[in-house]
């Protein structure tokens, strides 16, 4: 039941406000507010009681029947409604959990008209985010996947920059396209296994042919690949980012897309293990290239928002490439990064909508000398990007080099590929700081700009603090990931092991048809 | 092996200089917030220096009660030992698959660093209390100086290699933010970015060569990577070969921090950051920690034979390049980079004859007259209101005596006068050289070379800032001695600079070489390979002589030709640069390696990155996109007319649909 609750009460509170008469706008911020808060801190209490030894179960799975599909071929196919959580799951929750309402407290600078609607719409995003990663049943997944689209196409829409159509009509249709195919294979494997129950299918779809197997997985990695976003179909995202309002941008980076990776995790590799043994090496170089190739186009970026939505292609080709290693450490790392991107990356983005909101401005020519003016931001700036590039001792640091070392094991090119993008990522980040931060403040514009205000750093003081623990202590998140993360290895490791002894029996056969 | 008993202690070396600093940082906010009323007060910031030196201070006892507990040790067993936990572990916490450790380990080698980085460091700090003096950033200028030590103790004293990156990013990143220190400049800020990044090229060398070490050990625990190596009886050609690669990649990580060629143009540049910086982090401490690591895990280095030759060479001609270059630089501070670079060479030419201790001998006596020199330097800065250009000095022996008479004393040890620490060291990595023979023949010759250009451009120096006429304009520069918190910092190190040989005095001397029987435990299981697979080199006592005795001839040759040559002014450096115009523009650009960079390799980066953004993604990657989205509004702008309301259109397309259908179900 703690799931349904969790999942459903950022609803409740979206009908509160919904009550709510319209000029009221600061109860309408304060029950969103509370609303996120309430979901953060039942999220964290799950989080903390996760794989304690002696632990109840029961929290982590719910399930009623749903509906039944007729079928003219076979018995009709009972959907359930059921949510379930493991070590994966759980960190997505507590992300989400985490980031709402450092999201909703950002909207105070900058959400002025409708604020109802925003709320609502923030809100019934959230529902649809916590359903994606808790629904264990592949109709009710495909149901809360579309759910969390659709807020995010209001929010770019209404409350977005200058090209704001342009860029919502182009992430709106793009990953419909790709959900669309997604579709397909979900009634594809309904007809063929006559259930949608996730963890039934986990357990049989590993029988089905190779070959089988590749076209679901094929639709599956399109729709994920899309959402990630992996190259080449990343170019709706630097658009949507710099249209977007600074907490619909922190959203999308810090959650939406790890949507996408999740599922790859999930569907691709859980869920179609010899599939995902078969794309592994195409795969991984997706993600070597897309690191390579974020990084290189953040570099070229003047728009410093758009650089950091370019970033974003870089540091998720770290995760494609962590997580179709298919090695314990690439997964951990992945897993890691995911976390570390939804933190460092939201960071960014609060920070750039702070600037923003004083100066107006995102072009990276229009500042210079803003640490001289405004040294608290300065400084978490500056701390940001540390976080960002992988400094050891805080966040980005474990997830990257875990990824490059499962990389490293399966395939040394790749790892040594995705390795520029340390270098790189040095260069275009602290390219940007040098431009905004340092030299002469001789801009007029920039000479008064105010510091930022205690709002502004308590709503970044969590992200701050998660992202020293996760540099410090990552084991406090790895134990919780690790047994799940074990049983998606083993599945794969079996599956790699089975097409390397189905190939060697071949070797005496062939051999006899030579001798004859 | 070692004592597993833990000594928690341990963590206050690093923890107090981190204490230190972010009670520094917060009397920065605390000063930033008083002068929002006040914008002229310095207040609460300058409490700040008390605070860092009393860490460094805490940092320095605690450093020697180390050092004194291990000598009550057997030789054997020195190393006291402390971990607080797993920091990373992949797999079942019960039976890991891989794990690593937050440890510390102290051992002679660590001993030994520690001892110099908290002893100079609080030296440094103490000058930087004078020489900050009423900097806006006074206390945020200690902050990042602390943080600057502790990163740089959690280098030398982890007990994982992952422990060790987590220093050796740290130090890079106080490193960027102590050259980009007076970033409202514009210039530092473009420094610091460059030595960042520089590093980083390093590091992801580092990287590499830390996959490799798990691939082979699946550990990387330093220790264990030591002893694995020396218990294992023989290596498949495999494993040679990967632990070759993984030697030369954490060569290349050094060669980034360490500053060797071709990773060594962000250290002449590091010189944007305030003296104090270039003496701590630029010269004595941060760019020796490439030969820590080294010696630190030196039987993977000794049983990759060609990557000693590799680092040899490599080493040998970053001491050219370094020392050619400082001969001709104006600016007093570019002439103690390059020399930096160069000296830096020589440890690195020991490290490839498996000189172990030679190097670290050289580390530590370069420690202390290099921060006594760039301190020196500084403090003529200082009195002379900011002019860096010898050019405009001279005669600056008479204004200040003290400054004048300890950086003599940090000269005559660089340039390896008979008896100062530089000779001793110096000495004996050219002697190790000599003694390899072969190929190594040659790299001695380039050492001595590199020797007599050293001596030259050191008295040069000399010359031309403290003797002659004075050069600068009377009406503007009154130069003056500095006070006595800078002074009595370079009176210290000038006496360490004098007597700092005795560490290691030659065998012919019939003394005991006291660095290299303290760190004989941790030298040992590189030697043994190396003596097995080369045997062992001795110089006969004649050898050994007439090596110390050419030393010294060629050391007081060029010091005296060099001295005189400048100490008239400057009329020699018109001379060369008329006479040979192009040799002098090429030395003094560094052998135009740095200028090369930015066309052959930046420039072209550069334009790949644009090629990205605007041909692949927006014109042909979003072009299709777009191209997708039009076609299919053009389908359906088509589509559109064909509901046309019109009865007999209708009848056609379903004709039209029903013949198609017919064909493909009798064709199927």
């Amino acid at each position: 039941m703690e799931l349904v609750l969790l999942t459903f009460l950022p609803l409740v509170g979206a009908l509160l406000v919904l009550c709510t008469p319209r000029a009221s706008e600061g109860l309408q911020r304060g029950i969103a507010l509370a609303t996120t808060l309430a979901v953060a801190v039942l999220g964290v209490k799950l989080f903390m009681g996760y794989g304690v030894p002696g632990g109840d179960a029961t929290p982590y799975s719910f399930s009623v029947p749903w509906f039944s599909l007729p079928s003219a071929y076979a018995a009709p196919t009972a959907v359930h409604f059921s949510l379930g959580m493991d070590g994966v799951s759980l960190l997505m929750v507590a992300l989400t959990a985490v980031l709402m309402p450092v999201v909703i407290l950002s909207t105070w600078g900058h959400v002025e008209k409708r604020v109802k609607e925003f709320m609502v719409w923030m809100l019934v995003m959230q529902t649809g985010m916590l359903g994606t990663f808790l629904a264990t049943d592949l109709v009710l997944f495909y149901f809360f996947w579309e759910v969390s689209l659709i807020p995010l196409y209001f929010l770019v829409g209404i409350w977005g920059g200058e090209r704001r159509l342009y860029a919502t009509i182009k992430f709106f249709l793009y990953t419909l396209a790709g959900s669309l195919l997604m579709m397909i294979a979900i009634i594809a494997i309904l007809f063929d296994r006559g259930t949608s129950d996730l963890s039934a299918l986990i357990a049989q779809l590993g029988d089905a042919s190779t070959e089988k197997q590749l076209w679901y997985f094929a639709a599956f990695a399109l729709a994920f690949g899309i959402k990630v976003p992996i190259l080449p179909f990343h170019t709706w995202l630097p658009d949507a980012h710099t249209q977007a309002p600074t907490s619909g941008s922190v959203v999308l980076a810090g959650v939406l897309l790890k949507m996408g990776t999740y599922g790859l995790l999930r569907f691709c590799i859980q869920m179609l293990p010899d599939a995902a043994v078969v794309a592994a090496p195409w795969m991984m170089a997706l993600g070597a290239i897309g690191i390579l190739y974020g990084a290189l186009l953040a570099w070229a970026q003047t728009d410093v928002k758009r650089l950091i939505a370019c970033s974003s292609v870089s540091h998720l080709g770290y995760v494609v490439l962590g997580l179709f290693a298919l090695t314990p450490a690439g997964l951990n790392g992945g897993m890691l990064q995911m976390v570390n991107h939804g933190i460092s990356t939201g960071l960014l983005f609060l920070l750039v909508g702070m600037i923003y909101e004083r100066r107006h401005s995102r072009a990276l020519d229009a500042f210079g000398g803003v640490a001289t003016v405004m040294p608290v931001f300065a400084m978490f700036w500056v701390f940001t990007v540390l976080s960002s590039v992988g400094l050891p001792g805080l966040n980005g640091f474990v997830g990257e080099y875990l990824i490059l070392l499962g990389a490293f094991e399966a395939s040394p090119l790749w790892s040594v590929i995705g390795l520029t993008g340390v270098i790189f990522g040095a260069v275009y980040l602290l390219m940007a700081t040098r431009k905004m931060l340092f030299g002469a403040c001789t801009n007029p514009e920039n000479q008064h700009l105010s510091d930022i205000n205690a709002r502004e750093i308590g709503l970044m003081i969590p992200l701050v603090v998660l992202a020293v623990w996760l540099g410090v202590r990552p084991n406090d998140f790895m134990h919780k990931i690790e047994p799940s993360l074990a049983t998606i290895h083993r599945s794969v490791a079996d599956a790699k092991q089975a097409r390397t002894a189905a190939v060697e029996p071949l070797a005496p056969v062939t051999e006899g048809v030579a001798t004859r | 092996m070692q004592s597993h008993e833990s000594h928690a202690w341990l963590w206050w070396i690093p923890l107090l200089p981190l204490l230190g600093s972010a009670i520094a940082g917060a009397l920065h906010l605390a000063t930033l917030r008083a002068r929002k009323s006040d914008p002229q007060t310095s207040a609460p910031g300058t409490l700040a220096p008390w605070i860092a030196c009393a860490a460094m201070a805490g940092a320095f006892v605690l450093s020697v009660r180390g050092f004194l507990a291990l000598r009550e040790l057997e030789p054997a067993a020195r190393a006291l030992a402390s971990t607080v936990h797993h920091w990373i572990t992949i797999g079942n916490p019960q039976s890991p698959l891989f794990e690593v450790d937050l440890g510390l380990l102290l051992d002679p080698l660590s001993s030994t660093m520690t001892l110099v980085v908290t002893g100079v460091g609080l030296l440094i700090h103490i000058y930087a209390s004078g020489y900050m003096k009423g900097d806006a950033g006074y206390a945020k200028f200690f902050a990042y100086l602390n943080l600057f030590v502790f990163a740089m103790l959690m280098l030398v004293l982890s007990s994982s290699l992952l422990g060790v990156f987590i220093g050796w990013e740290g130090v890079g990143l106080c490193s960027f933010l102590l050259i980009g220190f007076w970033y409202e400049k514009g210039w530092p800020a473009e420094a610091a970015q460059k030595a960042f990044v520089m590093n980083r090229i390093g590091d992801a060398c580092f990287l590499i060569g830390s996959f490799l070490l798990v691939r082979l050990f699946g550990t990387l625990d330093m220790a264990d990577v030591v002893q694995k190596i020396g218990s294992a009886q023989s290596f498949t050609s495999e494993q040679s070969l990967q632990m070759s690669l993984a030697a030369l990649f954490l060569f290349g990580g050094c060669c980034g921090k360490s500053a060797q060629f071709p990773l060594f143009t962000w250290l002449p540049d590091a010189m944007a950051g305030p003296t104090p910086v270039s003496a701590l982090i630029h010269a004595a401490t941060m760019v020796t920690s490439g030969i820590y690591l080294i010696v630190r895990l030196n039987p993977l280095f000794a049983a990759s034979g060609w990557v000693l030759y590799v680092i040899a060479c490599v080493g040998a001609l970053t001491a050219l390049i370094g020392g050619s270059t400082a001969l001709v630089q104006r600016d007093i501070k570019k002439v103690l980079a390059y020399s930096t670079v160069s000296q830096l060479g020589y440890m690195f030419l020991a490290l490839g004859t498996g000189a172990w201790a030679a190097a670290l001998f050289h580390v530590v006596t370069h420690a202390f007259f290099k921060a006594l020199l760039f301190l020196g330097a500084g403090s003529v800065i200082h009195g002379m209101h900011e002019e860096q250009d010898m050019h405009k000095m001279g005669g600056l022996r008479k204004h200040m005596p003290q400054t004048f008479l300890t950086f003599v004393a940090g000269a005559a040890a660089l340039s390896g006068l008979p008896l100062l620490s530089g000779f001793f060291s110096k000495d004996e990595i050219l002697a190790h050289a000599f003694a390899s023979g072969g190929l190594y023949y040659g790299l001695w010759a380039v050492g001595v070379i590199t020797a007599a250009l050293t001596a030259y451009y050191t008295w040069r120096m000399v010359a031309l800032t403290f003797f002659g006429e004075e050069r600068f304009d009377h009406h503007h520069v009154h130069p003056h001695e500095s006070p006595i918190v800078m002074t009595a910092p370079l009176m210290v190190l000038a006496v360490l600079s004098i007597v700092g040989g005795a560490l290691g005095l030659p065998a012919v001397l019939h003394a005991p070489h006291l660095l290299a029987e303290w760190l004989a435990p941790v030298t040992a299981p590189g030697n043994k390979i190396l003596e097995a697979a080369h045997g062992s080199h001795h110089l006969s006592h004649a050898a050994e002589w007439i090596l110390l005795g050419l030393g010294s001839a060629v050391a007081l040759a060029f010091a005296h030709t060099g001295f005189h040559a400048y100490k008239n002014g400057t009329s020699q450096d018109e001379y060369f640069a008329g006479k040979r115009p192009s040799l002098a523009a090429y030395l003094g650009d560094a052998w135009t390696i740095d200028s090369g960079y930015a066309k052959v390799i930046v420039l072209p980066l550069r334009m790949l990155s644009f090629l990205i953004a605007v041909v692949i993604d927006q014109f042909a990657i979003d072009g299709l996109v777009n191209g997708a989205g039009s076609t299919a509004r053009d389908i359906a702008e088509w589509s559109r007319k064909t509901v046309s309301g019109s009865l007999a259109s209708y009848a056609l397309w379903m004709g039209a649909g029903a013949l198609v259908i017919s064909a493909l179900w009798m064709w199927s």
